[in-house]
Formats: C-alpha cells, structure tokens, sequence
C-alpha cells in the first residue's frame, strides 16, 4: 500500500479521535455546568414532554428561526436538509450490505448535495451583502462556508466531472472501519474531498459547529416552565439557604 | 453625558431596517458607582490592581456556574437572525447594539483565554485580549441592554443576551467598575427596605393619605395597611406604586379589589420593594439577599399567601426565582401559588363574579396594552403557557369597553421593550431611553392613527415611569400610560358586592 493510503488512514483516525473526544468533552461541561435559575424563553411547555417537543421543533424545523428571519430560514434549510441527504447516500460507503434506506436515499443525495451548496452560497452572500451580517463576520466565519462549500463542490465533481473507483474507495472506508487498511484510490479530487472532510472533523469541537449540540442544552429552551411548583437549586447555590436567619 | 443634546429619532417609513452607524452611541456610558455605592455590596471600591487577570478569572468563576453563559458563548453561528431584532440597535444604528455584537464583546475574551482556536490563532476567530478598550466597551454597551430577551425569541439557539449582559456587569462589578444607579439603589434596600429609600414613617403616612383621598372619591373606607401582623395576603410592589404618577392609581386600584373581595392584606416596611435590582448586575448573592428579605416579612407577619404588584422584571424574580431564592413556601396556604400576580388575583374574582365593575368609567379612554418584556418572555401567569398575555388583557377589558391590539410585532412573546428596564432607568442615560423606545412609539403612533388610542396600560413600574418620561418626546402626553389596576380601580363600584 501506498504512503498516501497510510497518511488518510491515519488522518482519518485522528480527526475522528478528535472530533469524538474533542464533542464528548465539550458536551460533558454542557452538560454538567447548572443552570442555577430557571430561565426558559416564555411562553414555555410546562412539562418535559411539552419540552422535548419544543426542542424537536426547534432542530427539525428550525422554528425560532422561521420566526426570525425567512430568507436566513430558507437558505440554512437547504444547507441543513442538503446535508442530511448527503449523509445518508454516504452511508453506503460505510455499510455493507448496504441498508435498503440507504439504496432508497441515493438519487435524493446528490439533490441533496446540489441543495446544499446553493443554501451555502445564499448564506455567504448575506454575509457579504448584508452590512449587519457582514460587521458581525470573522474571518472564520468565512473560511468556515468556504470549507463546506468546497466539501459539496468536490463530492459533486466527482458526480458529474471525474468519477473515481467507488468500490476501491469503500473497500478503503471499510477498512478504516475495522482497522483492515485496504489502498486509497489516489485521484486528486477524492483527496481534496477526503481532506476538507477530515478537516471539518477536527475543528467542529473547536469552532461554532458546536451549535449542534448546543442547542440541546440551552437553558432557553430545554427547561420546563414549572418554578412555582417545583424548587430548583443548583449545588453551588444550596449553601446560601442555611445562612439565612430561618 | 446626561445633558448632552440628541434628536428623537423620527418614525420609519415601513418599519425599514437602519444601515449600521459604527459608534453611534459610543459616548453613552451611565454613572460609573462610587466607593460607597459599591462596598456595602462587597464590591470593590474602584478599578483594582491587575484588573485584567481579574475580569479574566471572574468569568472562569461564570463559566462554571451558568450553564446559559457556557452554551450560548460556544453555540453562536452569527447567523444574523437577532441583528434587527433589538430595540436599541433599531433607535440608534449602533452596530455594537446588535445582540450578537452585543454578546461578541464578551465573547471575544472569552475565545482568547477559553478556547484553543482563540490561544492558537486570535485574529482568525475574533477573539481579543482584556484590555481598557475591551473595558469601556463593556462598559458602555452592557449598560445599553435592558435584558428584555427579544433576541432570545428570535435566536435559532435561544441565545439570550440578557445572560450575557449580566455575566458581564457581575464581572465588571468584581473588578471595581458598578454602575452607579443601579448598585446605590441595591444599597438602599438593604438599609432601608425599597428602592426609594422610604423608611416606615414615610409609607405609613403616604398610605393614610391614600385612605383619605379613596374615602373623599367613594366615601368607601378602603385600608392600605402597613406591617398588618396578621393579614392574609403579603403584599409585595415596586416602591414607586407608593408616590409616583400613574403607579399610585394602580396601588389605589390593588387596595379596592382588596377591600371588594373581603381580604385582609398588608404591605410590609422590611419588604416594601417588589423590583430585585440584583437580577439586573446579575448577581445571585445579592439578588438571594433581597428575596430572603420576602421571607422574612411574610415569616414575622404571618401571612398566609403573597401577591405582587405590577411590576416587570420583579415579577421575573417573583415568578421564576423567588422559589429558588427564598422558598421553601410549605408554611403558607398551599391552595394557592407562591407568589400570585396581582393580576392573577383580580382575574380570579373577576371569573367568579366577585367583582362589580362598571366599564362605562373609563369611557374618556380608548387603550392598548403594552406587553412588558420580562412578563411576556421571563415569567407566566395561570395555568397554562401564555397567561401572561391573555389575563391582564382579560382584566383590562373586564374594566373598559375600548379596547384595541397593537401591531402584533410587537406583542405577547414579540413585545418591545420600553427602553428603560434593566437598570437602565436614569437619566444619565437619557438618550438612550429615548432611542430605544422608539419601536414601541412607532406601533403606539400607528394605533392613535388607525384605532384613535389615547391611552396604553401597562403592568410594570419600569415601563410606566420610562414612559411617562420619553412619550413626549414622541407627541405623547406624559399622562397616556395608565396602569393596569388604574383602570379596575375606576371601574369598580365600592359598596355594592362587599
């Protein structure tokens, strides 16, 4: 096997170290830092039911933002629902036999993908467009779009521009997988597309992607409106009550 | 600052979007505290010594004990949602007045001294050092947010900046940098009971003027007890119902209800504030201080519910934390919540017929209601999500025949801030009380032209003070805010249901 072959391999481990750790870390502090008040954004769902249906919409839907903003809502949609089909059609590269949804996803990924970048595209052009948008951006955030949309635009060259060897490249994907390294078809796009994603993979416990799992944690949403009914006192907090007089 | 000439800014075309003016309201920066003001809080006195590494350690401390602080500081994509959403971004243009600009000057030291992509490489990602600059911007526009959560409706993450301003006063707080208007008047309850600094002589004389004023207008003899051991209900109002205009009515309208009912009630001179300005510097310390001192009061009185006033972001603490801070409740009649609304109480009656109103009393008016932020986005009343909107609206049209909506972008859960809560309410900082109330002017105006309103009522002494300040810049008269039991106190008919 080739060098190339044993540097993805061992980017491709790497960065899936990181991202593991690098999010399970990250999602333990959000976790476990309290809320010591009870600070839903009201009107808020009064129980947890109500609460996880909330937050079902909010992911889903995006619902706050629907609220907010409708060409922002568009544009992320696109990107988001784009993602989540390219996902899927990926995950035939990662299972075999191949799950019959997953056959069932395949033509809807590459729409999927074609949704993705022009979500990508509309979202940079407000931030470009926009003055308010355009103060509030970092370099980052620019680089961040530039990186996903060069993601999409490799994936999708490889559709319709120069297809590389599929059954090598899962046989590859495989073996990363079960630790059973098999060589890495070596066409300059798949590297270019296998190094952005491994890119990605390593900044997202480092960058606002955190937004993924943040937004199951915020305390906004995800606390019940109950404080009349139910005491609620973070650990940090408790001492306070034996100091006073009764 | 505070006589510095400005203009009110003119109504929108279409409510349009203003092009940001960098450094527009640069120069507004409230009363910085004195010593005294900041050492009874525990606070020091003036700026430290390597005040930097302070501030920098201080929001480590935060970070540990606010979930809200830690998730919303990683969470926020700069998506762009919030930037129009703020009132004061839309009186004044001010870029930095955008939530998340807002929240980026937190977040900016936060990325540099808590975040890998911050240490490694800090221009990248936008992160700065601690330094005087960063400090006046704190300064400066953590006092131009009055923590009203509009963002945090419209934040696909529920980011709420509010939580932000507040972590960053606290620290500022710790490093010896208090504003003046809101840490003096923690100060005064400590001492004295209220934010007016009204010690128990004062009270009891403004009530028994009220007495005599109710029994010359209705010939009814309505109390307004004082420290009444006893009584059924506590209760608890924000100091300024005791003596500033339209507030009083409202107290005027709480202790006729009262006295229809049949229920036996007192203020109290330990507790005779309902606002807990330590919510505003976000300080848990101080803001547990003040709730214990409710405790206490309905402990020593022995009262068998509490009830608060109209009163915005003291019925936050009222409804959300006062459990938290100074509950267990399990000596008081657990038949009903702990603490009520004085508009969840009026309603109640109002339901069982246990009120006589005459609507036809308040005919000189037409109203619209005015949602405060912290009541609509911080608190409920009732039982289900969403009284907070509907039962002081049941009680206002229990009271009058006229009665109109404003613009529904403006309302229930999408009200605007009046532009003075906060701790914002002072006139050092003038200028922006005026700019930041312009959105609600705007919906207002548009209601006089459309529905002929000339009155608006309101449940929050904030609300009610900012306006009668900042509505005649807008061609208002000062006397076109009304409170809410102002209205129930000139419908009610005394001597026909007791």
């Amino acid at each position: 096997m080739s060098l190339l072959t044993y540097l993805y391999v061992l980017l491709f481990h790497a960065a899936a170290l990181i991202m593991i750790v690098g999010l399970a870390r990250k999602i333990w502090q959000f976790a476990t830092v309290p809320a010591p008040l009870k600070i839903p954004t009201t009107p808020a769902p009064v129980t947890r039911g109500g609460v996880a249906m909330r937050l079902l919409r909010e992911v889903a839907l995006f619902e706050s933002l629907f609220k907010s903003n409708r060409w922002i809502w568009i544009f992320a949609v696109l990107f988001h629902a784009g993602l989540l089909l390219v996902v899927a059609r990926h995950l035939r590269y990662f299972t075999e036999p191949v799950w019959g949804l997953v056959h069932l996803a395949q033509p809807f990924g590459i729409y999927g993908g074609m949704a993705m970048v022009v979500g990508l595209l509309g979202l940079w052009a407000r931030r470009l467009v926009v003055d308010r948008v355009r103060y509030i951006s970092s370099p980052s955030d620019h680089l961040m779009l530039a990186l996903l949309v060069a993601i999409g635009v490799s994936g999708l060259g490889m559709t319709y521009v120069v297809h590389t060897d599929i059954v090598q490249l899962k046989a590859f994907t495989l073996g990363l997988l079960y630790f059973d390294w098999q060589p890495l078809p070596g066409d300059p796009l798949l590297l270019i597309h296998l190094g952005l994603v491994a890119a990605l993979m390593i900044v997202f416990p480092f960058s606002k992607l955190l937004h993924a799992p943040g937004v199951f944690f915020s305390p906004s949403r995800n606390m019940v409106d109950n404080p009349r009914e139910t005491r609620h006192v973070a650990p940090w907090a408790a001492p306070l009550d034996t100091a006073r007089d009764r | 600052m505070a006589k510095a000439k400005f203009e009110t800014p003119a109504f929108r075309d279409y409510r349009d979007i203003p092009a940001i003016q960098p450094d527009a309201m640069a120069h507004s920066q409230p009363f910085i505290a004195k010593p005294e003001h900041q050492e009874p809080l525990g606070f020091p006195g003036e700026l430290v010594d390597d005040w930097e590494n302070k501030a920098v350690a201080k929001l480590g401390d935060l970070l540990t004990r606010y979930k809200s602080l830690k998730v919303f500081l990683d969470s926020c994509v700069k998506c762009g949602a919030c930037t129009d959403k703020c009132h004061y971004y839309l009186g004044t243009n001010d870029p930095k007045n955008m939530p998340v600009a807002r929240q980026d000057l937190l977040r900016q030291v936060y990325r540099r001294y808590f975040t890998l992509a911050g240490r490694i490489a800090p221009g990248l990602v936008g992160a700065r050092d601690m330094t005087r600059e960063v400090l006046d911007d704190w300064y400066t526009y953590f006092h131009q947010c009055s923590q009203c959560r509009r963002c945090s409706v419209f934040c696909p993450y529920g980011i709420d900046t509010a939580e932000i301003s507040m972590a960053g006063r606290e620290i500022m707080d710790h490093i010896g940098v208090g504003q003046k208007y809101s840490n003096e008047i923690i100060g005064k309850v400590h001492k004295i009971g209220n934010n007016l600094g009204l010690p128990l002589p004062a009270l009891e004389a403004t009530l028994e003027d009220l007495e005599e004023e109710v029994k010359e207008d209705t010939g009814a003899d309505v109390k307004y007890p004082v420290n009444q051991q006893g009584a059924d209900v506590l209760l608890v109002t924000p100091s300024a119902d005791f003596f500033a205009e339209p507030h009083i009515d409202g107290l005027v309208g709480y202790g006729k209800v009262f006295h229809q009912a049949g229920v036996s009630w007192t203020v109290s001179s330990h507790a005779s504030e309902a606002a807990n300005f330590a919510l505003f510097i976000g300080s848990y310390d101080q803001m547990h201080k003040i709730a214990n001192r409710i405790r206490q009061a309905a402990l020593d009185l022995g009262v068998k519910r509490i009830v608060f006033g109209e009163c915005g972001h003291a019925w936050r603490v009222a409804y959300s934390f006062l459990n938290t801070l100074a509950g267990p409740w399990d000596f008081l009649d657990p038949r009903y919540p702990v603490p009520q609304h004085i508009c969840e109480f009026t309603h109640d009656l109002i339901q069982r017929g246990a009120l006589n109103l005459d609507k036809q009393a308040n005919d000189h008016m037409t109203l619209t209601f005015h949602d405060s932020c912290n009541v609509a986005r911080a608190s409920r009343m009732g039982d289900t999500p969403g009284g907070q909107f509907h039962i002081p609206r049941e009680v206002i049209k229990a009271s009058c025949n006229k009665f109109v909506e404003m613009d529904p972008n403006t309302t229930r859960e999408s009200t605007f801030c009046c532009g003075g809560g906060g701790g914002l309410l002072t006139d050092d900082l003038m200028e922006l009380r005026v700019k930041g109330a312009l959105p609600r002017m705007e919906a207002l105006n548009e209601a006089r032209d459309y529905h002929g309103v000339t009155h608006m009522a309101a449940i929050c002494a904030i609300c009610k003070s900012q306006f009668t300040k900042v509505m005649p810049y807008y061609g208002f008269d000062m006397d076109a805010v009304v409170s809410v039991h102002q209205l129930v106190g000139n419908a009610i008919q005394l001597g026909t249901k007791e």
